[in-house]
């Protein structure tokens, strides 16, 4: 399980997110009333870029014409199809055990816990093929951290 | 059917036999006489107007009617004696739900529609239900003017031998269209089978894109109506409103449906969010509510196909047999289609599918 | 210290060259067309504007993919460079057929559509065409105004760009109809193929038994109003009269596709009397004149099925298209499955295309 820090904590305020590439993968990591979430950026549709789509309320109905609206922002609705994923649990309102989402476990850390660490013992360190680009990290600042395996 | 099977010794035509298409003809208009008000006896004998003449078949037609099964001086299918002798007798046929086409929904008039429908119906209770206990029937309505058909049904409702009201497949608008909610209403109150059948009159096209000029066109395009239909059956929520409605498609076909469901579905997933009623994928509501009887069968060119098309239903529920008496069809489903099947599978469809779905008793 | 690394590029040289058979260029605006009018149709279009059948309109949520919007702020669609950027450089497509859907086609003045159509034509000549070598188009036609839309056919039979003509998936009488048989001659003249793409009414209700209420049903619906203009063209002789013409349906999917062959073939043993200009089974002429886009591809839940489904198709009636830019597109590399054998998946994306629309191989 490697940790990687992918944005900063204010850079993305409640309502927002933002696309972020980590260890080969794009993701979307998302705010919603000031708890974060990360999805892989890949429907399990197509392979579309999910995380580029439009978010909606939770739309339920048990019976035309009482049509009710709720956790408005929650539901990410894929940018191709359409296709509704529930941004917290990654699953998909269609099929929810079948079809669903890869999600990362994600955290909000100080600048404090991730640069006094020696760099030995910083699970994100990444060596090559790839050029790496190391992300700033200031004492004063907070950071989403995101896990991901291997 | 051509003539009656040989029924020795094979294990797929083992089992009770519930026919769920038979035809039941007004032989003509002065048959319905006894059972019309005054007005519109004195109507049809003094006017132009003669009842619905309007066939959702071409009298003449190779397909309209099997060898012999037109008395003389009435049309084919108009006949109990006949019907007990080619299919009811020699097919030891337990129960036949009878589907009378005669074309109420042609009739624009509002007054006549329901005043035929109501004779169409004691007619029926008169001449038919009550003349062999083997028969059930389809109440037949005013489709087009919902809360009057509404009325019709519950005028007959109780009458035990009916089980079905008929609904004509092409109608001015799509049956989960909320104009129809009242029909809907009574049909669940009443807790019948909705039988959509082959046919129609509504007065506007059977093609999405007009006129055909070919009765082979319209035939084989009604598989399109039919498909139409449940799709706006569903997508209007008619399933959600009425959990416990039964729904069959008479002679529609059935060998489309698995393409249609997986259509559906995929659309279902894409954009659920118009339509939050539709809980489930389409074809789950679909497996639950809707039968639909086996001719025409449109069978692949092989055995296999037919097989994997009859597996990729998803369920053993759904067909039911019907001879579609007195129509004929390119194939002889004891021939061509029971043999094929698995004796379990084959017994479902020749009647025990119809038994659950109709709450039909169990023979003695 | 945490690291973020870039994602690997995947180049279009690692993906196999195809032939991508629904494009759709869009106009940003009805002011992309100005240029491209005679006064007084300017004048026209900015007073009057388009005006077409009213009825087939139903509110959706989405129209074009998401993450299409080319940085000019253009519409989806609408920007040649990042159409050529997005689709034909990201998926190494060798050629793509372009299908603009404007409106243009069935408007109901006839001189204006005629006028439309041609101002189209020189736009997609001008914008799309003469940039971009690796395009073709479709020749939109005022298609039910026959002698109008001939006219249009033989102004751009000499650009061999342009491969087909246009005609909407419901257009005002079934598609076999005599009054579209002076298009058919032309198409066949000149060796252009005639594609019949999804939606659009030419203001008969969308299906045979009136308007539906949701899009979904309007989704759903292509596969009925393709079916039925299949039905037509089969029926009325279109094969027989035309042996050369070549039809394709865009935006139906395939799924439909086998069941059709099949109920189309028994009803012909029934009804043959009726049409004895018909010399084959109809099968016969839909496996001959008829390719299918792929899009929207089918999603049975079973990978057996699926196959299956290939199977009665046919590998070879089958092409890719991915309906660039809207919403219900495919991505090329999520419509078959990954273990298909080569040699099929080379027909399906390029090698039929390549035959129907007689293009140059381009040996990638």
């Amino acid at each position: 399980m490697t940790r990687y820090v992918v944005a900063e904590a204010a850079e993305i305020p409640p309502g927002e997110r933002k696309i972020v590439e980590v260890a080969g993968r794009s993701l979307g990591v998302f705010n919603l009333g000031g708890e974060f979430f990360a999805l892989r950026n890949r429907c399990p549709h197509q392979g579309g870029p999910l995380c580029e789509g439009k978010t909606f309320g939770l739309i339920e109905a048990s019976v035309p014409g009482a049509i009710t609206y709720s956790r408005e922002g929650e539901i990410l609705t894929c940018a191709w199809h359409g296709w509704e994923f529930d941004i917290r649990t990654g699953r998909s309102w269609c099929a929810p055990e079948r079809l669903r989402v890869r999600r990362y476990e994600i955290s909000v850390e100080p600048g404090t816990s991730l640069t006094t660490t020696p760099a030995a013992a910083i699970p994100g360190k990444v060596p090559g093929p790839y050029t790496a680009e190391t992300y700033p990290v200031l004492i004063e600042g907070h950071y989403l951290v995101v896990e991901i395996d291997g | 059917m051509q003539a009656a099977p040989n029924l020795a010794a094979d294990e797929a035509l083992v089992g009770a036999l519930i026919d769920c298409d038979v035809h039941n003809v007004v032989p003509h208009v002065e048959a319905l006489f006894p059972y019309l008000p005054p007005y519109w006896v004195e109507h049809v004998r003094r006017s132009a107007f003669k009842g619905a003449t309007t066939s959702y078949y071409p009298p003449n037609a190779p397909l309209s009617a099997l060898a012999d099964s037109k008395p003389p001086d009435a049309p084919a299918g108009s006949s109990l004696a006949l019907l007990r002798e080619q299919v009811l007798d020699p097919l030891g046929v337990e129960v036949a739900i009878l589907n009378c086409l005669y074309a109420i929904d042609s009739l624009h008039n509002p007054e006549a529609a329901v005043a035929f429908a109501s004779a169409v119906n004691d007619w029926q209770i008169a001449e038919w239900l009550d003349r062999d206990p083997r028969l059930r029937a389809s109440i037949v309505v005013p489709a087009q003017l919902p809360e009057l058909a509404a009325r019709e049904i519950a005028r007959v409702c109780d009458h035990p031998g009916f089980v079905q009201v008929l609904l004509p497949a092409r109608s001015e608008h799509p049956y989960g269209s909320r104009l129809f909610r009242p029909l809907w209403a009574e049909i669940a109150r009443c807790d019948l089978v909705a039988g959509i059948h082959f046919g129609g009159a509504p007065g506007n096209p059977p093609f999405p894109s007009g006129w055909p000029s070919y009765y082979f066109e319209e035939y084989a395009g009604m598989a399109q109506v039919f498909q139409s239909q449940l799709a706006s059956i569903v997508s209007e929520g008619v399933l959600d409103l009425f959990p416990a409605l039964r729904i069959v498609l008479v002679e529609s076909g059935f060998t489309w449906l698995p393409g249609f469901m997986w259509r559906f579905d995929k659309e279902w997933r894409n954009l659920r969010q118009l339509v939050p009623w539709v809980k489930r994928a389409p074809s789950a509501y679909i497996r639950e509510h809707v039968r639909l009887t086996i001719q025409p069968l449109d069978a692949p060119p092989t055995t296999a196909d037919l097989l994997s098309t009859i597996d990729q239903l998803g369920s053993d529920d759904l067909l039911l047999f019907g001879t579609d008496y007195p129509h004929r069809h390119s194939t002889d489903p004891f021939r061509s289609f029971l043999p094929h099947l698995s004796p379990a599978l084959a017994r479902k469809i020749r009647g025990e599918n119809a038994r659950a779905l109709y709450r039909l008793s169990s023979p003695a | 210290m945490a690291t973020t690394l870039p994602r690997p590029k995947s180049t279009a040289r690692t993906k196999p060259a195809i032939i991508d058979c629904d494009i759709h260029n869009e106009l940003d605006s009805e002011r992309d067309l100005y240029p491209y009018l005679p006064p007084r149709w300017l004048e026209h279009l900015k007073t009057y504007g388009m005006h077409g059948p009213s009825g087939a309109v139903y509110p959706r949520f989405l129209n074009r993919r998401n993450d299409a919007h080319p940085p000019s702020g253009r519409e989806p669609g609408s920007d040649p460079a990042f159409t050529s950027q997005q689709l034909l450089d990201e998926w190494n497509v060798a050629y793509g057929i372009l299908n603009p859907l404007t409106g243009v086609g069935s408007q109901l003045n006839p001189e204006f559509d005629a006028a439309l159509a041609t101002a189209v034509n020189d736009w997609q000549t001008a914008e799309w065409l003469d940039p971009e070598p690796r395009l073709r188009a479709s020749i939109i036609i005022p298609f039910e105004h026959a002698d109008l839309a001939v006219a249009e056919i033989e102004r751009r039979a000499a650009d061999k760009r342009f491969v087909q003509v246009q005609f909407s998936g419901r257009p005002r009488e079934p598609m076999g109809r005599r009054k579209y048989w002076p298009i058919y001659a032309a198409c066949e003249r000149h060796g252009l193929a005639v594609m019949s793409h999804a939606f659009g009414s030419g203001g008969q209700p969308i299906t045979g038994c009136g308007w539906p209420s949701y899009y979904i049903e309007d989704h759903v619906g292509p596969a009925q109003s393709m079916q039925a203009n299949l039905i037509s063209l089969v029926v009325e002789g279109v094969f027989e009269r035309f042996p050369g013409l070549r039809v394709v349906s865009a935006e139906n999917g395939f799924g439909w596709a086998p069941s059709l062959a099949w109920r189309l073939d028994a009803t012909y043993t029934l009804l043959d009397g009726e049409v004895p200009h018909l010399k084959r089974k109809p099968s016969e002429y839909l496996h001959e004149h008829v390719w299918y886009c792929t899009q929207p591809v089918e999603e049975p839940e079973r990978p057996q099925d699926f196959l299956r489904l290939l199977d009665q198709v046919g590998a070879d009636r089958l092409i890719f298209a991915s309906d660039y830019a809207h919403w219900d597109w495919d991505a090329p590399d999520a419509v078959l499955p990954p273990r298909l054998p080569d040699d099929v998946r080379r027909k399906i994306f390029y090698e039929n295309a390549l035959h129907l629309y007689r293009l140059p191989d381009t040996g990638a």
